[in-house]
């Protein structure tokens, strides 16, 4: 029997595995019409319902147009968006139909599907904020420096992962049929209260009160200061403290309900 | 002593109240075709589960070529197929494969995989507009992309018509006799037949045979005498009969044997009223409720 141990046993190279995994999820969402149009469209559709009209006007004595205060907005909304529902709501899909089952007997492993599925849903959110760069840009004359650029699209980027884990964490927690609603319940009022559809002087007190507390809003602050808009309180270090924190928190709820859902399938 | 393919040592599994599988044991070494039968319910999945580190035994030990289930190692040399999992339907057939591909150390071609499955004609549909059947052929063709040593089919022909079933049946005989290890799991006994030479029964979650299929057969093989009667049946009007089971519902009769001469003379004897009357060989559900019955007398 000790020549079980020795028997010849391999295992395929993880690299080919994750390119193969990411191209896979990626098509996936993108031949969703619902998840990749609205992806990839709505940030551009709000940016041509709100910012176009107004484009030109002044942000106060900063020089900053509005067309570039709301470009900025739009990313980061428009990227925590994909990671949510791509996450949230995809995930929650794939448990509905049981595809996790024939997944789990299969060689692949756990965290090359993950790493897979957050590269496509960047990809996603690289795609979106391209479309609505190129709108701002040529209808919204937002002119950038081209570091301005780099930084709004690094930030926005960077921005995307604690909601990684939020998406992540939903998907693990709500159901197939309640998941879009429950992204959206989250996700929509977050992204109002956080000053992202119109700045927070114009909200109710009690949500200019809350924003400080807000993922988003700590988000928004760092993507704002990246075109050079005036940012509302505290200064960046403490927006970039804020974000890790919660992406520390948003992982820690994903990685618990993933557990979670794992033992209660898998045990 | 070659390392077993698959080998469970006294394997139980309890889901919260249902126990699910009681100290089953067995090993299959390589090469060998074995069918797993059993009514529904009866622990196949279960054992299925087990043996694919899907599911943990609450006691015993289930080992993969000597291996833990859940080792990489071992997973990558098995091919599965599974009841009721599904894939992404928003891939394309040839993109599905190749991605199952990339899981295994030493895949078959895409192309070589979807012809073994005979799907050539639907390489670039999406798996969403496959039919049933076609869904059971995709997941074949997963099943072996890897070129696995080991394959694991939970209930293959599931879905498909007589035609399609007869296909496959030959394409897995195919896949035997390159020497590949197969275990399959199965409502029909005449699939059984054609493919394995040995077969493994299992009710309630237990081990009640594992022999040749026509030793199966022998043990089976029932006639079913239905009828109903005017006045309401009494247990005691059937005692001392050679049955190997009696179902009284209502007005109507169910008996189970092998010997339907002599049962149905003893019952004229006795002066039973007998209304539409029926002989027929018996469903193998019926089948495995009359082999369990022997099993708990014996």
């Amino acid at each position: 029997m000790s020549a079980a141990a020795a028997t010849p046993s391999r295992t395929a190279p993880l690299l080919p595995m994750l390119v193969r995994q990411t191209y896979a999820e990626f098509i996936k969402l993108f031949r969703v019409p619902a998840f990749s149009t609205t992806s990839i469209v709505l940030p551009s559709m709000f940016y041509a319902f709100i910012g176009l009209g107004q484009a030109k006007q002044l942000m106060g004595r900063s020089g900053v147009t509005f067309g570039e205060y709301f470009l900025a907005s739009m990313a980061l909304y428009g990227v925590a968006n994909v990671m949510v529902l791509g996450f949230g709501i995809s995930l929650a899909n794939e448990r509905g139909q049981k595809q996790d089952l024939l997944m789990q007997s299969t060689p692949l492993r756990a965290p090359v599907y993950f790493v897979a599925k957050t590269l496509s849903a960047l990809a996603i959110a690289l795609l979106a904020l391209i479309a609505l760069s190129l709108l701002a840009y040529f209808a919204g004359g937002a002119h950038l420096t081209s570091s301005q650029w780099m930084t709004l699209f690094a930030r926005s980027m960077i921005c995307a992962i604690p909601f990684v884990g939020l998406g992540f964490a939903l998907g693990y927690i709500a159901g197939p049929n309640s998941a879009p609603a429950v992204t959206n319940l989250i996700y929509l009022p977050t992204a109002f209260a956080s000053g992202l559809f119109f700045p927070l002087a114009l909200l109710p007190v009690f949500l200019q009160n809350l924003a400080p507390y807000l993922p988003l809003y700590r988000g928004a602050n760092l993507v704002w200061d990246s075109v050079g808009a005036p940012t509302s309180g505290g200064s960046l270090s403490q927006d970039w403290l804020y974000m890790g924190v919660y992406t520390i928190a948003f992982f820690a709820l994903a990685l618990w309900a993933y557990r979670r859902d794992q033992s209660r399938k898998f045990n | 002593m070659t390392t077993a393919a698959v080998e469970l040592i006294g394997a139980s599994k309890r889901y919260g109240e249902v126990q699910a599988l009681t100290g089953v044991s067995f090993r299959i070494d390589p090469g060998e075709v074995v069918a797993m039968l059993g009514p529904n319910g009866a622990g196949k999945t279960t054992s299925i589960s087990l043996m694919l580190g899907t599911r943990r035994p609450t006691s015993g030990h289930v080992r993969l070529f000597g291996l833990d289930p859940k080792d990489v190692r071992a997973r990558s040399r098995i091919g599965v197929m599974l009841q009721e999992s599904g894939v992404p339907g928003m891939l394309r057939v040839d993109e599905i494969v190749d991605l199952f591909r990339s899981y295994y150390p030493a895949p078959l071609s895409t192309t070589d995989a979807i012809r073994m499955a005979g799907l050539e004609q639907k390489t670039r549909s999406l798996v969403k507009d496959l039919s049933g059947g076609q869904r059971q052929r995709l997941y074949l063709a997963l099943a072996v992309c890897g070129n696995p040593d080991t394959l694991f089919l939970d209930e293959p022909t599931v879905g498909m018509d007589v035609e399609g079933r007869r296909r496959f049946i030959e394409e897995i005989g195919e896949l035997a006799a390159k020497g590949r290890t197969v275990l399959l799991t199965t409502h029909y006994l005449e699939e059984a037949d054609q493919l394995a030479r040995r077969v493994i029964v299992i009710d309630r979650g237990r081990l009640i045979a594992d022999s040749t299929p026509a030793a199966i057969k022998a043990r089976v093989a029932g006639r079913r005498i239905a009828f109903s009667m005017s006045t309401q049946p009494d247990p005691s009007q059937f005692t001392g009969l050679p049955l190997t089971s009696t179902q009284l519902e209502d007005h109507n009769v169910r008996l189970l044997t092998n010997e339907p001469e002599s049962v149905l003379r003893e019952l004229f004897r006795r002066g039973i009223d007998m209304q539409q009357l029926e002989v027929v060989g018996a469903d193998l559900e019926e089948a495995f409720l009359a082999m369990t019955h022997g099993a708990e007398e014996s």
